[in-house]
């Protein structure tokens, strides 16, 4: 999750007060972001996904501020009426390639070292989170004096594209910047195959960017000078960008800065930006308070409200245009909420009746388990994750397992088709502990299975494996022998052969499932070749039993 | 001397073995070899006697000299240098003719002349002609210090810290040579007695006749009668015995199932494969949403997809994620992709059940309560404070006048009896809940908070798609390892899954 760093002293003069520690820990954790630490003047706080709006000093200090009840309510900011050139064109081609654009112009900015780095966060933030690594939306911020509006925002064909990029003292074309540059190199992905790129460009030609991949370095770079900025977003869908500019224009306003609306030129169709017009919404109090459990007057709902920064008129809530997060009526009701104070609720168990109820075959597997503790038997749990070199090489059988697409690492990266190697993992590890080692487990397995809903079948298997001196067949066969009898079943064991185990001694055991005779098991004395791989010097007898098909039989 | 008669009355028979023989020693290897019983007996015995205050058992440790292969030969053979001077005690040799006549080893007589002109013992003329002097001869009448140390270790044990001056300097230059001699470590157990222990051993112990073991035919014939039982140590240490045991993880997790089915929940199980559809999409998390990452979830290779559910549901659910549908929600306004929700993951949460479970549930059947324990998984590099795999524990409330009091309510009864007394509860996000909340529980001894995950109540964009009708559903789903971990004291992660059979016997049973 996003986090942001806050400069305690900025932060309190921002917010128009100052909080004991305890105090403002406790109110940065109530309002709904996680405080990561305080240490000197340096806050580190976490900021849920759904507030972009918060992924800035200014934007972080404002949420606070009114939640403490300093400045509540709706923030209003001009934006002054543009100038005629304040204009961007889009051009059609970029429909193919990235269609939207949304852009202000901001002035009166006074930046300095910290400042600039400040931008710099705020955009970084923007673009990884609401941006999804710039797919999304990416952002430009250019010094004004260094252009000359209009703005063009066209897309050209690669090799058209001539500029130099930041961080280079050469000219690229558009693909060399792709295959060259190492910001390039980083996003080719958003424009690999793309026939033409997407640039913008001033009214003398001059390339200001190539989004979302690199400014121009001579129109592209903020300093200390810079007072004036012309800000674009662009990406694929425009009110995601509209909502994201508002973020950015918002905090340089509460830095001091003037927002300048521009008139976007989207063939016959012109548009405003930024808007910064509230958004209104209903809001059915009756419904709020059902869903908190309260009963608030609507007098106390608006109070609530304009501490969360909204504002609540003729029973409209005016939500700020940099919220991106209100979905749906409830949205509002956990703003309340927070407002309220979650610490200020009571919890209240409601007088319901209802029936508890375990899964039968659940119950089913703890009852087996008792069976084999009482026998002795020592449970373990293990991971459904292995590989193959410990589930088929050292087993010496070859079962078609179930591959991850993106395992971290290749120790876990198949799912198992069978218990038994898990435990003799468990017994391999375990070489130098006291013998016997009498184990078992119930746990899930997976196999192909094209009647599965995902395409995958589970199921629940227990495996049991003793390891010891004088541990074989007859041994394992006793245990099995007393957990079927405690099930009251009949049961056959015949010959056969398994990889696994040594020939001869190895038996597929059936039970009788109304009338038809079921395999459920192997049994048999695991193969000295195993053990071997395994590195376990005592023998060691097993058995597998299908205990979804068990309880099949069981069933009445 | 009452005392001493009721102790000889508690004597078991190895302890009789053994206790009048320590009139004679006190070194443990000496009463093995007097009593004729196993090392274990004697120690039993006198771990015992121990026990009852007859002695102290002390143990000694020294560092003993052992004689080496090549110290052997040479104690048959004699020292090689020795021999060396004994060829050419006589007359000057030259030294291929010593070598023929001592069968010494090249090597040998390379080290013999170093050994031997160190000591100042021979000449070594023109044309490799040997001879002895006066140095030599006296050392071969005395014969050399560590010819006497070998010997005087192949007749008893020499300790190390007893060497007297001349030996030490034998025992360094020994030392230095290839296979002569080892120190070696011994240990050795002696037994002082304590004033008790003195009268005891010169007591008369008696015949023996106390029972020793109770059996069958001793009942049978009823000779027990009459007779006296020898009296037990009963606070003796007994051997452990390796018993049957509920691994510790799924003791903790049926105690924590229990508290549902108290609290009338009812269970729901499912597969830990599960479409994307039931993990993400029916749980309105967008499609582009950071935690569909491949560095986020499992995915599966192969098969990499699955089937989707009826086509009413997904179409509803596309709807409600790209306008709201009939939710009253904006949506999240973009394009939905049916390809991407057949995506095979393993699970990241037990809430995929609660969605199942939403679908297949009647209106007729509110209000209902349902839990879930199992397990689930993220992609995650495995450390002590992470797991590829982990448990959750999940529950929901389907009922029209649920509200967040009662979501608080039921959370803070279950942890309470989980034996947290304290809950705290704060603002939280996530994408299928709104009140999203994090839930604290404060650990009474360490006097800190613990955070254990989430919780909050459904979005309509969650409920109204798959049950039908939107109706409130608590829900939440916090991490339990963290409370098994905290219980069993256990530090590092990675020991749930561990299986070390020392620790899984050893750790206790899990009881509030």
């Amino acid at each position: 999750m996003p986090t942001i760093t806050l400069n305690k002293d900025v932060l309190e003069k921002l917010v128009g007060k100052k909080l004991a520690l305890e105090q403002l820990k406790d109110r940065i954790s109530m309002l709904g972001t996680d405080l990561e630490k305080i240490e000197g003047n340096e806050i580190v706080v976490e900021v849920f996904p759904n507030r972009p709006d918060m992924l800035s000093e200014q934007g972080f200090a404002r949420a606070l501020s009114s939640f403490i009840g300093v400045k509540t309510g709706l923030r209003k900011y001009n934006v002054r009426k543009r100038e005629k050139n304040y204009k961007v064109i889009i051009n059609e081609s970029v429909k193919k390639v990235r269609p939207f654009t949304a852009c202000a112009i901001v002035t009166n900015l006074k930046f300095d070292d910290e400042k600039i780095r400040e931008i710099i966060q705020i955009q970084e933030k923007l673009h990884i989170g609401m941006g999804r690594d710039r797919k999304k939306l990416a952002i430009g911020i250019y010094p004004l004096e260094e252009i000359t509006l209009p703005i063009t925002y066209t897309a050209k064909k690669p090799k058209e594209i001539r500029f130099v990029p930041l961080e280079s003292d050469k000219e690229m074309n558009g693909l060399e910047i792709l295959q060259k540059h190492p910001t390039g190199k980083d996003y080719a992905h958003l424009l690999e195959g793309k026939e033409v790129f997407p640039i913008f460009m001033d009214t003398k030609n001059e390339i200001l960017s190539m989004p979302p991949i690199i400014n121009s370095h001579k129109t592209g770079k903020i300093s200390e000078k810079t007072k004036e900025v012309f800000i674009e977003f662009s990406g694929f869908d425009y009110d995601i960008l509209s909502k994201g500019l508002n973020i950015l224009v918002t905090a340089l306003a509460d830095m001091g800065g003037e927002i300048y609306e521009m008139e976007l030129v989207y063939g016959k169709k012109k548009v405003v930006s930024p808007d910064l017009k509230p958004v209104e919404w209903n809001l059915d109090i009756k419904y709020i308070n059902k869903m908190l459990g309260l009963e608030l007057s609507e007098g106390k709902i608006k109070e609530l409200l304009e501490r969360m920064g909204y504002d609540y008129k003729n029973k409209k809530v005016l939500v700020p245009a940099y919220r991106t997060d209100i979905l749906h009526q409830i949205d509002f009701a956990e703003d309340i909420a927070i407002a309220y104070g979650y610490e200020n609720f009571e919890p209240e168990i409601p007088n319901v009746s209802t029936i508890g109820e375990e899964d039968r075959f659940e119950e089913f597997k703890s009852r087996i388990a008792n069976v084999l503790i009482g026998l002795g038997l020592l449970e373990t749990n293990t991971y459904n994750l292995t590989n193959k070199e410990d589930h088929n090489k050292k087993m010496l059988f070859e079962a078609d397992v179930v591959e991850l697409e993106n395992a971290l690492t290749k120790e876990y990266s198949v799912l198992r088709t069978w218990i038994i190697p898990s435990l003799m993992k468990v017994l391999s590890e375990n070489t130098n502990r006291e013998y016997p080692q009498n184990i078992f487990e119930n746990g899930i397995i997976f196999k192909k299975d094209k009647n599965a809903e995902t395409g995958i079948a589970e199921n629940d298997r227990l495996g049991v494996a003793l390891c010891g001196q004088n541990i074989d067949f007859t041994r394992i066969k006793q245990v099995f022998d007393a957990l079927i009898n405690a099930l009251d079943l009949k049961y056959e064991s015949k010959e056969t052969e398994h990889s696994s185990f040594i020939p001869g001694r190895v038996a597929r055991i059936s039970v009788n499932d109304k009338g038809k005779s079921k395999g459920v098991a192997y049994i048999g004395e695991i193969h000295p070749k195993v053990l071997e791989n395994f590195g376990i010097e005592m023998p060691v007898s097993s058995f597998e039993l299908n205990l979804t098909d068990l309880y099949e039989a069981i069933k009445k | 001397m009452n005392d001493i008669k009721d102790l000889i009355k508690t004597l078991h028979p190895l302890e009789r073995r053994v206790a009048p023989l320590l009139r004679q020693t006190a070194i443990f290897s000496e009463l093995v070899k007097k009593s004729r019983l196993k090392d274990v007996e004697v120690m039993r015995a006198l771990q015992w006697m121990q026990n009852k205050q007859v002695l102290k058992i002390k143990e000694d440790v020294k560092e003993v000299l052992v004689l080496g292969e090549n110290g052997k030969k040479a104690l048959k053979t004699g020292l090689p240098e020795l021999v060396f001077l004994n060829s050419i005690k006589h007359k000057a040799k030259l030294l291929d003719k010593i070598r023929e006549e001592t069968k010494l080893s090249k090597e040998e007589i390379n080290a013999c002349i170093g050994l031997l002109k160190g000591k100042a013992s021979i000449h070594i003329g023109k044309g490799l002609v040997v001879s002895i002097n006066d140095n030599g001869r006296k050392l071969l009448q005395r014969g050399s210090f560590e010819e006497k140390l070998l010997k005087k270790i192949s007749g008893k044990e020499v300790d190390v810290s007893k060497l007297k001056d001349e030996e030490k300097f034998a025992f360094e230059n020994l030392k230095k040579r290839k296979d002569m001699i080892k120190p070696v470590i011994k240990k050795e157990w002696f037994v002082i007695l304590t004033n008790t222990g003195k009268k005891l051993v010169t007591s008369n112990l008696g015949p023996e006749k106390t029972i020793e073991q109770l059996t069958p035919a001793m009942l049978k014939t009823g000779s027990w009668k009459n007779k006296e039982f020898r009296a037990y140590d009963v606070k003796i240490n007994v051997p452990r015995i390796i018993r049957g045991k509920k691994h510790f993880v799924n003791q903790a997790i049926e105690y924590a199932k229990r508290i549902w089915l108290d609290m009338g929940f009812k269970e729901m199980t499912g597969t830990l494969v599960q479409t994307s559809f039931w993990n993400f999409d029916a749980l309105f998390t967008a499609q582009d949403h950071p935690v569909r990452d491949l560095q986020d979830t499992f995915f599966i290779k192969n098969p990499a997809r699955g089937r989707l559910p009826d086509k009413k549901l997904v179409e509803t659910v596309k709807q409600t994620h790209e306008t709201g549908w009939t939710t009253g929600s904006t949506g999240w306004k973009y394009k939905w992709d049916e390809e991407e929700a057949k995506k095979n993951v393993l699970r990241t949460h037990t809430t995929c059940l609660s969605a199942q479970t939403l679908t297949k549930l009647k209106k007729e059947e509110l209000p209902a309560k349902f839990f879930a324990l199992g397990r689930c998984f993220r992609n995650e590099t495995i450390d002590w404070s992470h797991l590829a795999e982990f448990n959750q524990t999940e529950g929901i409330v389907v009922d029209k006048n649920a509200n967040f009091r009662h979501l608080l309510g039921y959370l803070k009864q279950f942890f309470k009896k989980m034996g947290y007394e304290k809950a705290r509860f704060r603002p939280g996000y996530f994408p299928y809940t709104e009140f999203s909340i994090e839930i604290d529980i404060f650990h009474p001894v360490k006097k800190e908070w613990i955070e254990l995950g989430g919780a909050g109540i459904f979005r309509p964009e969650v409920v109204k798609p798959l049950l039908g009708i939107d109706v409130p559903v608590l829900a939440w789903g916090p991490g339990f390892d963290r409370i098994i971990m905290e219980f069993f004291n256990i530090n590092d992660i990675r020991e749930l899954y561990k299986n070390d059979l020392k620790q899984v016997r050893k750790i206790k049973e899990w009881m509030r």
